[in-house]
């Protein structure tokens, strides 16, 4: 299998980091604000060129996030960037609070989502960040599949007046932005193949295993069409519908709990809208000990894993 | 004596004890390729007289209802608590060699569904005291005489919910309660006074009502005597143990770097001469 987590490809923290660094001298009021993560959100760059424009408030994710709506209300355009699960799990009313509600111009940057960090288990896979910043009011959501996406997610970002979160992935992906508009648009998904037999709307690192599903599928003669949907909300409405009336049946993928997730998402919309038989991959529950690709394996997120879903599903129909 | 009773008569046992921990945590993570060697290593002298000399615990029973609580809060030292664990009995030590594969019992943190002896799942920072009193109220409220430990990293002691339960447990009186502060300075990018100052630790505690001890955590014959002192009536009992991260490996001790570094076959051949070099 290729799994998203092997050697090639790219890493998007890279971006993510080269981007703020980029932003950071163009615009004093940028500014870093995470937990003890110089080195796992890649912000030693930043740290030298800006040392006193890297707040390290230390393992305090809650106040972390607290002292990134004073910044915000100071002028700044602060980036909290810190592991996924402790930035939204452990200050989770923080960024409900003092960033939604209060509409604080504040980028919360999660690190490492999914279940990238294998081994270490579900205390530190991400799984449920998804979910849980969909249940906040107009919070835009951005999972990039790419580094190419991550780098105009960021600027984008930073151009805009308002709470963001997204998500930075740690596994290496390869790019699958060939001939994309260069800048961000909110709720705008990208047709990544067309075809008419099946939909598969992926976001992330499983943008790259839906490719690879397409493949399998065409080798079966199914037409796939593939969906990037890496603006969770807004969700791109016309083009979910658009793909459910072309090819019945829709498959979501991600490396998150579906429910509440793009899964969620996409099944609300078209639930009210255009009723679609589905199928929601991703990482339902606990994970067992074991690396990333045992993982993938694991939740069936896996190329094959993919197609067999989305003939099942196409069976089913 | 009986079997609840912790194993080790002497600090000389309870040195080899740490010795086998150190020994046991480093060719866990050196197998799995990954884990905190540079945590484990500061803590092992604390495991071993905790687990050697002091918990009243039962092997063939992990869910004794009377058996002593303990929480490693800090659960990124995973290979030296299951280390600590397989020599009390709790696992076979060939299962060490498990850790972090497929399907484990012995996760990259501790998991109480899948770990005998695991009290409470531990990772994410901050949480293992605010279990630990609730432990300690529970203890109380059956009127239970067992005692409750947990032990914290000191960057952890950054995280505001330490500070809640360390302000509850004095206006609760948890004489039943001991938290041991793994002193080592470092965090995992830096220092913890160059990112977010913890001194004066000690003074901190104490004006939170706590009988607080600063030693050193590597004197295991120190700790053991002042685990066994008699508690003041109605005060939680703090101990600061003062470790350096790394401990007994000349090219980890200190260094921030080998927070979450894995050695190599060498660097695993050279630890472990030194290490016993240090004991014989
Ligand atoms: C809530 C939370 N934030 C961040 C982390 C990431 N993290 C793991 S270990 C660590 C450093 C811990 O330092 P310390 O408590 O001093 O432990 P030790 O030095 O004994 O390894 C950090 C920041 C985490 N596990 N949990
Ligand atoms: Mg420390």
């Amino acid at each position: 299998m290729s799994g998203a987590s092997t050697a090639a490809g790219y890493d998007c923290r890279v971006a993510f980091a080269d981007t703020l660094i980029a932003l950071a001298r163009a615009d004093d009021r940028i500014v870093a604000v995470c937990n003890d993560s110089v080195g796992s959100s890649n912000l030693g760059g930043f740290r030298e060129e800006f040392p006193e424009r890297l707040i390290n408030v230390g393992i305090a994710e809650q106040n972390m996030v607290g002292v990134a709506a004073g910044l915000a209300n100071a002028g700044f355009i602060p980036f909290v960037s810190a592991a996924s699960p402790f930035l939204t799990g452990r200050a989770m009313e923080q960024i409900k609070a003092d960033i939604v509600y209060s509409g604080a111009n504040v980028k919360l940057c999660g690190q490492s989502p999914g279940v990238s960090y294998g081994e270490l288990g579900p205390t530190h896979h991400s799984i449920e960040d998804l979910a849980w910043m969909r249940a906040l009011d107009n919070l835009p959501i951005v999972v990039p599949a790419d580094p190419e996406q991550t780098r105009a997610a960021v600027l984008w970002a930073a151009a805009f007046d308002g709470p963001v979160f997204m998500r930075i992935g740690r596994h290496r992906v390869r790019s699958v932005s060939d001939g994309r508009d260069p800048a961000w648009t909110p709720g705008r998904a990208e047709v990544l193949l067309e075809g008419d037999d099946i939909t598969i709307v992926a976001v992330g690192t499983m943008v790259e295993v839906a490719l690879a599903a397409a493949e399998h599928l065409g080798r079966a003669g199914v037409h796939a069409r593939v969906l990037n949907m890496a603006s969770i909300h807004p969700l791109d409405r016309d083009a979910i519908i658009e793909s459910a009336r072309i090819t019945g049946g829709i498959v979501t993928v991600e490396e998150a709990v579906p429910r509440g997730g793009l899964g969620g998402a996409v099944a609300e919309l078209l639930a009210v809208e255009h009723p679609t038989r589905m199928r929601l991959l991703g990482t339902h529950a606990f994970a067992p000990t074991g690396n990333v690709d045992f993982l993938f394996e694991h939740f069936s997120l896996t190329p094959e894993g993919v197609a067999r879903a989305a003939q099942d599903l196409m069976a089913a129909t | 004596m009986d079997r609840h009773d912790p194993p080790c008569t002497t600090t000389d046992e309870i040195t080899d004890l740490a010795l086998r921990i150190r020994i046991g945590s480093l060719q866990t993570i050196a197998n799995a390729g990954l884990g905190h060697v540079g945590g484990d290593f500061s803590v092992s002298d604390i495991l071993a007289v905790l687990y050697g000399g002091i918990l009243r615990v039962d092997p063939s029973d992990p869910q004794w209802p009377d058996r002593d609580r303990f929480i490693m809060s800090k659960g990124h030292a995973a290979a030296s608590l299951y280390t600590a664990l397989a020599l009390r009995g709790f696992l076979p030590e060939s299962e060490l060699a498990t850790f972090a594969g497929p399907h484990s019992r012995l996760g990259g943190h501790p998991d109480r569904s899948k770990t005998p002896g695991v009290e409470t799942n531990t990772g994410p920072l901050g949480h293992g005291l605010p279990v630990g009193v609730g432990m300690a109220i529970g203890a109380r409220m059956k009127g239970a005489t067992w005692r409750t430990y947990v032990i914290v990293g000191d960057g952890e002691m950054q995280e505001g919910s330490n500070w809640e339960a360390i302000m509850y447990a004095a206006h609760r009186g948890l004489d039943n309660l001991t938290l041991l502060v793994d002193r080592n300075r470092l965090q995992q990018g830096a220092g913890t006074e160059e990112t977010n100052a913890l001194d004066p630790l000690d003074a901190k505690l104490r004006a939170f009502g706590w009988d607080t001890t600063v030693l050193d955590g590597h004197d295991v014959g120190t700790l053991w005597d002042v685990l066994r002192q008699p508690v003041i009536p109605g005060t939680p009992r703090a101990i600061v143990a003062e470790t350096v991260k790394g401990k007994g490996v000349s090219f980890m001790e200190g260094l921030a770097a080998w927070h979450h570094r894995v050695p190599t076959d060498e660097q695993v051949d050279q630890a472990i001469a030194e290490l016993t070099g240090a004991r014989s």
